[in-house]
């Protein structure tokens, strides 16, 4: 469990904002990605970003692309949760499978604001901070198995070696 | 009880997870990011790698020097795995390509590295878009979970009003039901309006099916799209159909006869308004092409309004064709010639501009009308721009008055 600040958005973010696709079709590191993270959404985000920050926003998240950099920038960027009022399908999965945890939560979301310091309990399911305490259910089993492992290619690479043996 | 399209090629009820195996497995210009994920599982060879289907059509031809070293590791890993699906830069878009090398296919599974997979329901497949770390891992052990969807049927009845078409159709549903209306869900298009489309107008529909949130977006196939998969289908085949008494999970009903033509305004796709209160919002490029608008109908539409006509000075008008075969259709038919006559500037089929990374970036002040499928901030260029999506009729029109316009002035 870590203590993380809050950072706020609306609905309907795009993955576009998230990770613009000029940068999408070039060989980049993770430290680079994160200096692109949310680059036109919020330009302060990737210069004050610190580890263990949140984030909180509406509906629809990471709508648009497939581009799985929308994911894999933020946790390189250090967020260690998305916490959303729905998620965009795509973007789901590929948040599950670079092992970002995504939190359907829309108490959350509604109670917390920009700059809040959050703590997130993964086994309870549980956002605790100044605004109150908020359960989350947990992942369905089908997808759990990803998270645990740490992502899909950690998952298939234990498949395909238990598969041999 | 009955199953939908959905439930029946995935073999379970809607709700539940299943592991699936899928006939084609598209990629793009992201090949190069997957083959490096694919390196990490420590597996030599490709499962089965005559699924593959690997497209180069993002940035072509490579327009810096990190884009052709992206396209040089595509090519050597293509060699290196025995990939005989590649299309290099000279096909055009993707989901172009798919359906005219015959890959799209009614009752078929198709999964893709890009969101706009969704575009072969046109033709009767499921096929949706997943991330690049799952295509990696499909590349290893061809096989993938994917949970049964719910299935939206939005029923489209009536004949096209004048000056409008599909790409109005699918702006005025988004617009209507909300860009996430139909997150995690399937949805049919039905009635005597979708079965009456050609395969253009479906492939507009299908495409935009992404941008309501859908896992797919199904015609049932026809005999028009079987006349158009003779003699270029890549496997044999067996049509879907959902039964008549499938449950869905809701149902809409669209009427083409009281269509007016449709805009998306900035920055968000269901931000949706009829032309007569978008009318005179002045504009400096123009994009007619795109996986969602390309096509050699969208080039006929456009060039009937700019013939014997010049575009404004005030703007610039590309024209990309969808792809080679639709290129070279448009020249012999005399459209390119109409359109560069009239000052557009005619590119090299692909993506273009519209993912923001060559061939028309906008400055930062400037406004866009587009007839792709995405008008996100920044999308096409600077932070500082905005993109309206339109039909290719509404884009010609506005060509000329350097404003958006409505198209039925020049019909």
């Amino acid at each position: 469990m870590r203590k993380g600040r809050v950072w706020k958005y609306g609905d309907d973010v795009n993955t576009d904002v998230i990770f613009p696709g000029k940068y999408t079709y070039t060989p980049m590191e993770p430290p680079e990605m994160a200096q692109h993270a949310l680059e036109d959404l919020d330009p302060e985000f990737a210069k004050k970003v610190k580890l263990g920050d949140v984030i909180v926003a509406g509906k629809n998240f990471g709508c648009g692309s497939s581009r799985e950099q929308a994911a894999s920038c933020l946790k390189f960027a250090g967020i260690q949760a998305v916490i959303a009022k729905s998620f965009a399908r795509i973007f789901f999965r590929n948040a599950i499978n670079q092992g970002l945890p995504v939190i359907q939560c829309q108490e959350a979301v509604d109670s917390l604001g920009m700059g809040d310091e959050v703590t997130i309990d993964f086994s309870q399911g549980k956002i605790s901070g100044k605004a109150g305490e908020f359960k989350f259910p947990r992942l369905p089993d089908s997808v759990l198995g990803i998270v645990e492992a740490g992502g899909l290619i950690e998952y298939t690479k234990q498949k395909i070696t238990s598969r041999e043996s | 009880m009955g199953a939908t399209f959905s439930e029946k090629i995935l073999g379970k009820k809607a709700g539940e997870v299943v592991t699936v195996s899928p006939d084609f497995i598209l990629s793009h210009d992201n090949s190069a990011a997957i083959s490096q994920e694919f390196a990490k599982l420590g597996v030599e060879k490709i499962k089965n790698p005559d699924k593959l289907v690997i497209i180069l059509d993002h940035v072509v031809p490579a327009s810096a020097e990190k884009y052709a070293l992206n396209h040089k590791l595509i090519r050597e890993f293509v060699s290196q795995q025995g990939i005989s699906n590649f299309f290099d830069i000279h096909h055009g878009i993707c989901h172009q390509v798919f359906h005219e090398a015959g890959f799209a296919l009614p009752g078929k599974l198709i999964l893709g590295a890009d969101s706009h997979t969704t575009s072969y329901g046109a033709l009767g497949a499921f096929s949706a878009g997943i991330g690049r770390t799952e295509v990696a891992c499909l590349w290893a052990t061809d096989e993938i979970w994917l949970r049964v969807p719910e299935t939206f049927r939005i029923e489209i009845q009536g004949g096209y009003a004048a000056g409008t078409f599909a790409k109005d159709l699918i702006l005025r549903i988004i617009g209507d039901l909300g860009a996430d209306c139909a997150n995690y869900l399937a949805v049919e298009f039905t009635g005597a309006g979708a079965q009456n489309m050609s395969l253009a107008e479906r492939l507009v529909l299908s495409n935009m099916a992404a941008e309501m949130g859908a896992k797919n977006g199904y015609f049932e196939p026809n005999q028009m799209v079987l006349d158009y998969l003779e003699g270029r289908a890549q496997l044999e085949f067996e049509p879907i159909f959902s039964d008549p008494d499938a449950v869905y999970e809701r149902t809409f009903t669209f009427d083409l006869s009281d269509l007016e033509p449709q805009v998306a305004c900035p920055h968000t796709v269901d931000n949706v308004k009829p032309i007569h209160e978008v009318a005179g919002i002045p504009i400096h490029q123009v994009l007619i092409g795109t996986c969602t608008n390309g096509r050699f109908e969208d080039l006929e539409v456009a060039a009937g309004i700019l013939k014997n006509r010049k575009i404004h000075p005030s703007v610039r008008v590309l024209v990309i064709p969808a792809s080679r075969q639709e290129y070279l259709r448009a020249l012999k038919a005399g459209l390119l010639e109409v359109l560069s006559e009239a000052g557009c500037v005619i590119l090299n089929p692909g993506c273009g501009p519209c993912l923001g990374a060559h061939q028309g970036i906008l400055a930062p002040g400037e406004t866009a009308l587009s007839t792709a499928n995405r008008n996100f901030r920044g999308r096409m260029g600077s932070r500082e721009s905005a993109i309206y999506l339109a039909s290719p009729a509404t884009a010609a029109a506005s060509a000329l008055t350097g404003k958006i316009m409505d198209p039925r002035e020049y019909l």
